[in-house]
């Protein structure tokens, strides 16, 4: 590597309290590359990109820069995001800054406006954005609005908006979280494209596949450490996570087979009518036995989130044979379903899983806090609810200073610990678990796959919904595709490619196990 | 399935284009009422409705300012009530009209900026902090009012050479005193700003997503103060409007509603200063006619009946056209920085 070194941080440190977030933390980005910082949640990724981008003032340690024209480095001040922007560093957030209601132009031009007189200058706007995107290849129409684009053109106007202030150095912050594989193989081609014309990437994330696919270099950090830095040729899938986690990581999971026992969820011919009176889940039919975990793959929007929706009891659906444990269940009512034993790990846990604002403690008790022995008739137990957090706090391992503490401010590995914690922690015979590791890094995969694995080998029934191929693989033991809706294939798990369970989610192939049909 | 289409596309052309098909409305309802019963009942009515609708407009463009940044105010009331008070009593001690203005115009800016500092430097409730300023002004304003005070007169129309003598229009739009002329250039103002410069720009990235305005670099602090300040100034001109302009004099709780009537203004007109335009215009023109109907006695029904008919007909005007509005945002949530 012979390219001059554009931006060099030193020592940097910043505690918050009760925590060093950063601790002499040293980075070096040359011009043209795409350098990797990866670690797990917590890791003090986050907080030096904040540093670097003015949102943080670091206790200790300076940054350098060489003016993208000379070799030498000269230590610069970068207290806001307005110093960022100025000495060409521009950031993509995981959560997009854009105004839904306004133009890729408005929010491209927002707070460097061209101005004719008083009046703004949208054409000549419009006409710089289009010369930008065709210049870079991320194609975009100005006069779009936002809210009507695809999570991936939105990511690309996001680059566009530091591209247009002259960024040299661009920080991508998780930025394929939230895109689909074809998203993200078009935000690799666009990354390649910048820094053949000399920017530099520093690209944040934790899937370990799409950083050895598109890094130059990769830093590796763990609590609040740098602990190592690596090329993808030096490396691979186990030696980073090893150095990510710090000790050796079972990225496949370990199971025995599995021993089928008694029927416990078993659905015919259910269909699901949303808001807009579209049918979208139809006449499906399929049953979970205890001691199995039954995987349903899928394209995301093709009928899950529904069908676990009305499965959990908060949507209404058709069907007059949904039977949990041999037993009806009745619809759009949740609490019946809880007391027979069913748990759900929710697919948003922010939205579904936890009350972010309440303690950990209540959260713990969501399910159970009306009954002995966390209340009495009206009186609540505070002491009973306190020793069961601290219990389960400590089981499942959920990294907090107290039981007290909101919700919100816990990160989001331990969020889901917290709910697998509450939900597998009561009479348990059937777990539906939706999307349960999104989002998390590979320790917390790890250990919520190992559960799952665990709850299934002690009897319980278990539908997996996963929109990762990789994660359905490995956990389910039958696996059924849905497309549109329907069950387009049911198949056991050793005996599918991974190449056919992908064009059976396309809907290419149709396969039934037996007749769809049933008296 | 057909039909539903048409009745969707006819439902579409009326929403793009309600403005313009309420105005002729409203013309051709003056016009065939202009025939019955003689060109000056016309004219008494169409400026009666600019009288109408001047507070109306003027408060809703003070809501929309403060809305439009992420500020909800519903002391736009309050506001106008002590403006009105204050330009009073400058007038009474002063006897000069523009300095009384002045002082109304102050008074809202004063008000607009506690506002400002409840609802952004301390991040309280908004509407409780709007609710403050209109206790705060009723209190104040019935306290210090004392019967008897009189004034040196209020403004005159002033009559805009040949265009005054147009038939019909001519005395209605080119023949009003000073606030009412302010009140329509302000109106096609406020327009500009917000859609076409920079400012306004800011100000609904503000009003919509905070966040991605700080970190490009703007002040939202900034932006929402100065907001929320120039609307509680448009807000004390029309109180302004009312001492010094429509009455002449102040009486206890005079605004009577206007600012939580202009409100409804501000979100039928969808957030926009010319559609709130058409919107005070279409609630001042059924006010003007209610007031006609009961002083011709033609029709023989309980007044407090055809009192209700401006709301009413408002109501039903508006809901089958306009459609659903959106508010912005992050209208009411104050701004944390991280």
């Amino acid at each position: 590597m012979s390219a001059p070194i554009v931006l060099d941080a030193r020592n940097i440190t910043k505690t918050f309290p009760g925590v060093i977030a950063n601790d002499k933390v040293n980075f070096s980005l040359r011009k043209g590359e795409i350098h990797t910082l990866l670690g797990e949640n917590g890791a003090g990724k986050s907080t030096l990109m904040n540093v670097m981008y003015g949102l943080y003032t670091p206790d200790e340690g300076e940054i350098l820069m060489n003016g993208y024209e000379s070799e030498e480095l000269k230590p610069v001040e970068i207290h806001n995001p307005h110093d960022a922007i100025h000495h060409g560093i521009g950031m993509v957030h995981q959560h997009f800054m854009l105004v839904p209601v306004f133009t890729v132009t408005e929010n491209i031009v927002l707070g460097a406006e061209v101005t004719r007189g008083m009046s703004l200058d949208m054409r000549k706007a419009q006409r710089q954005i289009q010369e930008l995107s065709e210049e870079y290849g991320l194609a975009v129409d100005p006069k779009d609005v936002i809210e009507d684009l695809p999570v991936g053109v939105q990511q690309r106007v996001e680059i566009l908006k530091a591209l247009y202030r002259e960024a040299r150095i661009l920080v991508l912050d998780e930025p394929t979280a939230v895109l689909t594989p074809q998203e993200a193989e078009d935000l690799f081609r666009i990354m390649r494209q910048l820094t053949e014309r000399g920017v530099s990437i520093i690209f944040i994330s934790h899937k370990l596949k799409e950083v050895l696919a598109v890094s130059d270099v990769i830093t590796v950090m763990r609590r609040g450490k740098v602990v190592g830095s690596t090329t993808p040729a030096e490396t691979d899938e186990e030696g980073l996570a090893a150095m990510m986690v710090g000790r050796e990581v079972l990225l496949e999971v370990d199971k025995d087979p599995a021993q089928p026992g008694e029927v416990v969820l078993d659905v015919k011919n259910l269909t699901i009518t949303d808001q807009r009176q579209i049918e979208v889940v139809r006449h499906v039919s399929f049953q979970v036995r205890a001691g199995e975990i039954l995987g349903i793959a899928g394209v995301q929007g093709n009928g899950q989130t529904e069908l676990v929706e009305a499965l959990t009891g908060l949507r209404s659906y058709q069907s007059d044979h949904v039977l949990l444990n041999g037993k009806q269940m009745p619809a759009e009512s949740p609490r019946p379903l809880i007391e027979a034993g069913q748990s759900h790990i929710p697919e948003d846990r922010h939205k579904h899983g936890l009350v972010l604002p309440y303690t950990i403690a209540d959260n713990e008790v969501l399910c159970t806090y009306y009954r002995p022995p966390f209340a009495h008739g009206l009186q609540r137990n505070e002491k009973a609810v306190m020793d069961y957090a601290e219990k389960l706090i400590d089981q499942y391992d959920v990294r907090t200073p107290s039981p007290l503490l909101a919700a919100s401010t816990l990160s989001g590995g331990n969020q889901q610990k917290a709910i697998v914690a509450r939900e597998l922690s009561r009479e348990v015979i059937f777990l539906i678990a939706n999307q349960p590791t999104r989002g998390l890094d590979v320790g917390s995969i790890e250990y919520i796959h190992r559960q799952i694995v665990d709850m299934r080998d002690r009897g319980v029934g278990v539908l997996l919904v996963s929109a990762e191929l990789d994660e359905i693989r490995s956990l389910a033991d039958r696996i059924a595709v849905m497309f549109r809706g329907e069950i387009v294939a049911t198949v056991k798990a050793g005996e599918v490619t991974k190449e056919a369970l992908g064009l059976m989610m396309t809907g290419s192939i149709i396969q039934n196990e037996k007749a769809p049909i049933e008296a | 399935m057909t039909e539903n289409l048409f009745l969707q596309n006819t439902l579409d052309i009326f929403r793009r284009w309600w403005i313009t098909i309420l105005i002729s409305l409203l013309i051709l309802i003056a016009l065939v009422w202009g025939i019955i019963t003689g060109p000056s009942v016309t004219t008494a009515v169409l400026a009666s409705t600019l009288r109408h609708s001047t507070p109306l407009v003027l408060g809703a463009l003070c809501g929309l300012l403060g809305e439009r940044s992420g500020v909800i105010n519903i002391g736009i009331e309050g506001q106008m009530l002590m403006s009105a008070f204050i330009a009073f009593l400058l007038n009474v001690w002063t006897g000069n009209l523009v300095i009384a203005v002045l002082a109304g115009v102050l008074t809202g800016a004063i008000m607009g900026l506690m506002l400002a500092f409840m609802s952004v430097t301390l991040k309280i409730d908004q509407i409780i902090g709007g609710t403050v300023l209109n206790i705060l002004a009723i209190g104040l304003t019935g306290y210090f009012y004392t019967v008897g005070l009189v004034t040196e007169g209020k403004f005159q129309p002033i009559p805009l050479g040949p265009l005054a003598d147009i038939p019909i229009i001519g005395p209605v739009l080119f023949n009003n005193p000073p606030i009412t002329y302010a009140t329509i250039i302000l109106v096609f103002v406020v327009q500009y700003v917000l859609f076409y410069t920079k400012w306004g720009l800011r100000t609904r990235a503000v009003g919509e997503h905070p966040r991605a305005a700080d970190t490009v670099g703007i002040n939202v602090f900034t932006v929402r103060y100065v907001n929320v300040i120039m609307g509680g100034a448009i807000a004390g001109l029309a109180g302004a409007f009312l001492t010094l302009e429509a009455v002449g004099s102040f009486e206890r709780l005079m605004t009577n509603g206007r600012g939580f009537i202009a409100l409804a203004v501000m979100i039928f007109g969808k957030w926009t200063p010319l559609g709130s335009w058409g919107a005070a215009l279409l609630f001042g023109f059924f006010s003007a006619l209610q007031t006609q109907i009961q002083f011709s006695g033609v029709i023989n029904i309980p007044h407090q009946f055809i009192g209700m008919l401006p709301y009413m007909l408002t109501i039903v005007v508006l809901a089958g056209f306009v459609g659903r509005a959106r508010p912005p945002a992050a209208d009411g949530i104050p701004y944390e920085k991280e």
